[in-house]
């Protein structure tokens, strides 16, 4: 069995998020990268199978320039046995999506794990549009993932009002949220590893975006906070309920 | 025309399909068209029906019984059908888990731009131009489409429902999904305890770790069930096990946006102000008056949450008359 495992290399969930002045891009420079952490629990969940001697090879892929490679190192270092940069600018969910399904259309690949969403564009677009491009079953919000032998799995899937448990053929896409696997800090054995590891670098094949961006600005600012003491709990009740909140 | 996903569940039209619809008929007035729905399984027509209440004036019906239960394929491929036979040029979904999951496969079907999570309308004269929250919250996007058609999911709680009544038909639509389209296919469905369910509450209570322990949740449960809201939790307080993790918000939880966010006992770490920042009204307590959070509240308290929310209950139950 082979997975592949996609990544985003996203802002450090911790960043102050700034833009360059002409508003175009945001403004990299002091900002941490890391590993999308819901990429990681499916990361996590291929090592995991990998483990249990289920899988063969776990295959981390991320579409960015020179600068994902250490995010890659990263996924390789926490377990993954090679890695794909597939050398373009990330424009748009689509054309991520579209490189990634030309790369793994015709490898083999048994599932395909994503996080349900990236922390920088928070769009959860990628995994459904890489399921259609490459016709395969599409699981999202997995929180548990089981493999049942003769290429099955049974997964828990969060859905309005609680879970659905749902059984699918492989190959499929699955979108991972927290509960599928839990975060791994890698060992010096893991980093050391992973400098040797392969990382090869794709062309991108010829598509276009589904989205333009024109730029990036900030979120409207709060008004100052409108403070009471403790003595008037009854005016902020009051204040609330004129809102018509309570 | 513009088409909606009617997504009807447990016997209903949730708040957040409602939301869409009112955001779908806005949208065709604003493109001088038609607003139609979809609708996928065996939903009776009078509820259907109902959708006229939002200036829907069509809808189509996919009554397959094998359809009656969600699978984002064959739904996928219903939509897709009835889009393309009735030449939308827009299909909205409301954010839902099942219209999040069925929404970018109909935009690769239909070779459509997908917008995902906007909070207002297009602007329709410059390519679908518009604004959505991007870097959990902490930016947003100047977006347009680069196709003809687009597909857009509205976010739950950012477009008001508005009722604008017409007359609406129920039409019946001829469509058999592929034994593919079941390659994946829910075998139980678990429902959640009883409550409000987190992401569609319009108001939330919430409460982090200066709450000093899961036995003092006793106060935050009676608030919340006072004022009819669903209650929430920081990450701390959800790793150390005090809450569950479903009632977990913020960056690497649930993100919401609710009409009123009471934040106990909560700091506001960045990660946690990333989930939650888009809350209409924020009401802060907590005892530190340096707390991070007090910088995007609009009501503050700076004291002991132990004195502060019971007074809290006791001033809303005189409010609403209950001694």
């Amino acid at each position: 069995m082979k997975i592949l495992v996609c990544i985003s290399h996203v802002p450090d969930t911790t960043t102050k998020i700034v833009f360059n002045p002409d508003g175009k891009s945001l403004n990299a420079s002091g900002v941490t990268f890391i590993i999308n952490p819901y990429d990681e629990f499916g990361l996590v969940r291929a090592i995991e199978f990998q483990e249990q001697g289920k899988a063969q090879s776990v295959t981390a892929i991320c579409v960015g320039g020179p600068e994902v490679e250490p995010t890659l190192r990263k996924a390789l270092a926490i377990g993954a046995n090679d890695a794909v940069r597939i050398n373009a600018n990330p424009s748009d969910a689509y054309f991520v999506a579209k490189q990634i399904a030309e790369y793994a259309k015709d490898k083999g690949f048994d599932i395909i794990f994503t996080g349900k969403e990236s922390i920088d564009y928070n769009g959860s677009m990628v995994p459904g549009m890489l399921a259609e491009l490459l016709g395969l079953p599409f699981i999202s919000f997995a929180t548990k993932m089981e493999l049942n032998g003769d290429k099955k799995a049974t997964l828990n899937r969060e859905m309005d009002g609680g879970e659905e448990i749902i059984e699918s053929s492989l190959p499929v896409v699955v979108s991972c949220q927290k509960g599928i696997a839990e975060w791994r800090i890698p060992n010096m054995r893991g980093i050391m590893a992973s400098r040797t590891k392969p990382l090869t670098v794709v062309e991108p094949a010829s598509t276009g975006a589904g989205i333009n961006t024109s730029g990036y600005n900030y979120p409207p600012s709060k008004g100052s906070c409108n403070y009471f003491s403790t003595d008037e709990v009854d005016n902020l009740a009051n204040a609330l309920h004129n809102k018509g909140l309570v | 025309m513009v088409l909606l996903f009617a997504e009807y569940s447990d016997g209903q039209f949730k708040k957040a399909v409602l939301e869409a619809a009112t955001y779908a008929c806005d949208l065709a007035k604003s493109l001088g068209t038609e607003c139609a729905a979809v609708s996928v399984g065996q939903v009776p027509d009078e509820a259907l029906k109902t959708l006229g209440n939002y200036g829907v004036s069509k809808v189509y019906k996919v009554a397959n019984e094998k359809l009656n239960h969600f699978t984002n394929t064959a739904f996928a491929a219903a939509i897709s059908s009835v889009a393309a036979q009735t030449g939308a040029k827009a299909v909205i979904f409301a954010q839902t888990y099942n219209g999040r999951a069925v929404a970018p496969r109909v935009s690769v079907k239909l070779d459509a731009s997908a917008f995902s999570g906007v909070i207002q309308l297009p602007d329709t004269a410059k390519s679908f131009a518009n604004l959505r929250l991007a870097f959990s919250g902490k930016g947003v996007e100047e977006v347009a489409a680069a196709k003809e058609k687009v597909v857009i999911t509205v976010k739950t709680n950012s477009y008001k429902v508005t009722e604008n009544p017409v007359s609406c038909t129920v039409e019946n639509f001829d469509f058999s999904p592929s034994d593919a389209s079941f390659d994946a296919l829910a075998k139980e469905i678990v429902k959640a305890a009883e409550g409000i369910s987190l992401t569609e509450a319009d108001l939330v209570v919430s409460a982090g770790r200066g709450m000093k322990g899961p036995e003092n949740w006793g106060m935050i449960e009676e608030l919340a069930k006072l004022i009819g809201a669903a209650t929430a939790c920081s990450k701390p307080t959800a790793d150390m096990g005090w809450r569950p993790h479903h009632e977990h918000v913020g960056q690497t939880g649930i993100q919401i946006a609710p009409n009123l966010y009471i934040a106990i006992g909560i700091s506001g770490a960045i990660q946690h102000l990333a989930g939650v920042s888009s809350s209409k009204t924020i009401v802060v307590i907590n005892k530190d008056n340096e707390a991070p959070f007090f910088k995007i509240a609009d009501y503050g308290i700076v004291g002991d949450l132990f004195e502060v929310v019971p007074k809290l209950i006791q001033a809303i139950k005189k409010i609403k008359g209950i001694t």
